[in-house]
C-alpha cells in the first residue's frame, strides 16, 4: 500500500455561491461554498477544487472571500482557478487560504507567470490546467485557451512537458472532446501526458460513471481524477465512488 | 493555557497552518503567527512551517536573525515542524545544497527518479503529492487516537534521512521507506501536513497543543 489516488470534486463558483449549470438553460444556484466544500469533505474527497466562473469584475472579488471561508472550515488542500492573471492573482488567493492554484489561459500568453509563480511561492502550489482536443491534422491534441475558444497551435503533450520544465507542480488535463458528454475521459490523451510528465497528472472531463473514474486512474494513469456534475447531482457520493474504485483495484483513501 | 506561536520567515502562507491550529484551540490555546524575535521568545510552543525550496528557507530565517531563536525553541520548547519545517532541522539538503539548522543529524535526499516505479511498474511522480499511509514506530502523545496505517497529506520532492534511527517517529514508503516524522524530546516535526490532513491532522494538532512533555 502507498500513495492513494485522488478523487477531486469540482465546484463552479459565480459571485460567491457555487452554482451549476441546467441543461445548458443558464446557472442555478446550488448552494453556500463552506456548505457544499464541508458535505463533499464529509463524503471523503481527497480535495477541492474551485472554479471562479465569474463574469462581472464587480463581483470578481469574491472569491477571496469564498476562499477565506471555506480555508477556516475545510481542511482538505484547496485548489483556485479561474482568471489567474498574474503572479499578484496567485499571491493574493495563497493569502486567502488556497493551497494551490490553476493557471490556464495567462500561462499560454506568457509561460513566464509559471516560472515567476513557480520561483515565488513553489512548484507544489502552481497547477497548470491544459484545454485540450484531438486534432485531426497531426493525431495529436490542440491546446485551447479562453475556455476552448481558441486555438494555440500547441500540441498538448508537448505543452505538457514544458510548463513542468518551467515548474509546475501538477497537470489539471481537461479533454474538450469529453467535457460534458458523460462518455468517459479521453484515455489515449491522459495516458500520453501521464506518460510524459513527471509530475502529478488530475484527468477531467467526461465522467459519466464511476467505471469512468477507475478507466482514467487504471489505462489513463491519471493519478486523480476530478469530477463535477456525477456528484452534484446526486447520482453519486465521493464514498461510493471510493468504494467502487477500491473494487477495482485502485488504492483509495477510505 | 498555553500561547502557541507559529513562526512567519517570509516563506509562503501560514495561514492553512494559524486557521487549523484555531480550529482546534477553542479558549484553552491562542495562536499567534509572528516573526518577532520576542514574541517567539516568549511563547510556550512553537510551530515551524516551511514552504518553497530550502535554500529561500534559510536565507529567510538568517536575514530575520531568526536562527538562535528557533534553534533555542527546537531544543527547549514543545517545538512542531512541518514539511520543510522537518527538513530545516536536519545537517544538509540536497536541494540547492544547502546547509539547515543541524539540529538532528542527517541528511535530506531528492527522490530518486531511477526508484520511481510501483510495484506494477507504473511510474511514480514526483512531487510526492496525495494522501499517504503514517506508520508510527513508537507510541507518543502526538500520534494518540491515530491508528498506525493513517493517511495523511503530503506534498513535497525531498524526504529527511536521520543519521540516527531513534529519532524517526514514522515512516512512509514512496516507493522505499522513508522517515515522515521525527522527534527527540520536546520536538516533534512531520514532512507531511497535518493542517491539510482532515480529522487526522486536527487531532495532532489537538494532540501537540495538550502535549506537555
Amino acid at each position: 500500500m502507498g500513495l492513494a489516488k485522488r478523487i477531486i470534486p469540482c465546484l463552479d463558483v459565480n459571485a460567491g455561491r457555487v452554482v451549476k449549470g441546467v441543461n445548458f438553460t443558464g446557472l442555478r444556484d446550488a448552494g453556500d461554498p463552506v456548505e457544499v466544500a464541508r458535505r463533499y469533505d464529509d463524503q471523503g474527497a481527497d480535495e477541492v477544487t474551485f472554479l471562479d466562473i465569474t463574469a462581472s469584475s464587480d463581483n470578481r472579488g469574491l472569491i477571496f472571500s469564498v476562499i477565506e471561508a471555506v480555508s477556516a472550515q475545510v481542511f482538505i488542500p484547496l485548489t483556485v482557478g479561474g482568471g489567474v492573471r498574474q503572479v499578484s492573482d496567485v499571491r493574493a488567493l495563497l493569502n486567502a487560504g488556497a493551497d494551490k492554484i490553476s493557471m490556464n489561459t495567462a500561462a499560454v500568453l506568457d509561460p513566464r507567470l509559471i516560472a515567476d509563480s513557480a520561483d515565488r511561492f513553489g512548484s507544489q502550489c502552481i497547477v497548470v490546467a491544459i484545454d485540450a482536443k484531438r486534432n485531426p491534422a497531426t493525431g495529436g491534441w490542440q491546446v485551447y485557451t479562453h475556455g476552448g475558444r481558441n486555438a494555440t497551435g500547441l500540441d498538448a503533450v508537448e505543452w505538457a512537458i514544458e510548463i513542468c520544465r518551467l515548474g509546475a507542480g501538477e497537470v489539471l488535463l481537461t479533454s474538450m472532446d469529453r467535457d460534458g458528454t458523460r462518455n468517459g475521459f479521453d484515455l489515449d490523451l491522459t495516458r500520453a501526458v501521464s506518460e510524459a510528465v513527471p509530475v502529478p497528472v488530475i484527468a477531467s472531463g467526461g465522467v459519466g460513471s464511476l467505471q469512468d473514474l477507475a478507466d482514467g486512474i487504471l489505462i489513463g494513469k491519471a493519478d486523480a481524477v476530478l469530477a463535477a456534475s456525477i456528484f452534484h447531482y446526486g447520482e453519486h457520493t465521493i464514498g461510493s465512488a471510493k468504494a467502487y474504485l477500491a473494487q477495482q483495484g485502485v488504492e483509495v483513501r477510505l | 493555557m498555553s500561547h502557541v506561536v507559529v513562526v512567519d520567515y517570509g516563506m509562503g502562507n501560514l495561514r492553512s497552518v494559524a486557521k487549523a491550529l484555531e480550529y482546534v484551540a477553542g479558549s484553552e490555546h491562542t495562536i499567534e503567527v509572528s516573526g518577532d524575535l520576542q514574541r517567539l521568545e516568549a511563547a510556550d510552543k512553537v510551530v515551524f512551517p516551511g514552504q518553497g525550496a530550502m535554500r529561500d528557507c534559510m536565507r529567510e530565517i538568517d536575514a530575520r536573525g531568526l536562527r538562535d531563536a528557533v534553534t533555542h525553541a527546537a531544543k527547549n520548547k514543545p517545538f512542531l515542524g512541518l514539511c520543510i519545517g522537518l527538513q530545516l532541522l536536519f545537517d544538509h539538503s540536497e536541494e540547492g545544497d544547502t546547509p539547515g539548522l543541524g539540529i538532528l543529524s542527517g541528511q535530506v535526499k531528492k527522490f530518486p527518479a531511477e526508484a520511481m516505479m510501483d510495484a506494477k511498474g507504473n511510474r511514480l511522480k514526483v512531487p510526492h503529492m496525495g494522501w499517504n499511509e503514517v506508520y508510527p514506530h513508537q507510541a507518543h502523545p502526538l500520534w494518540e487516537g491515530i491508528a498506525s496505517g493513517t493517511r495523511f497529506y503530503f506534498v513535497h520532492s525531498y524526504y529527511v534521512q536521520p543519521a540516527q534511527s531513534d529519532v524517526i517517529a514514522a515512516h512512509s514508503a514512496y516507493p522505499f521507506q522513508f522517515a515522515c516524522a521525527a522527534e527527540q524530546e520536546a520536538l516533534f516535526a512531520v514532512q507531511f501536513h497535518p493542517e491539510k490532513s482532515d480529522r487526522a491532522g486536527l487531532k495532532l494538532l489537538s494532540n501537540f497543543l495538550t502535549w506537555s512533555p
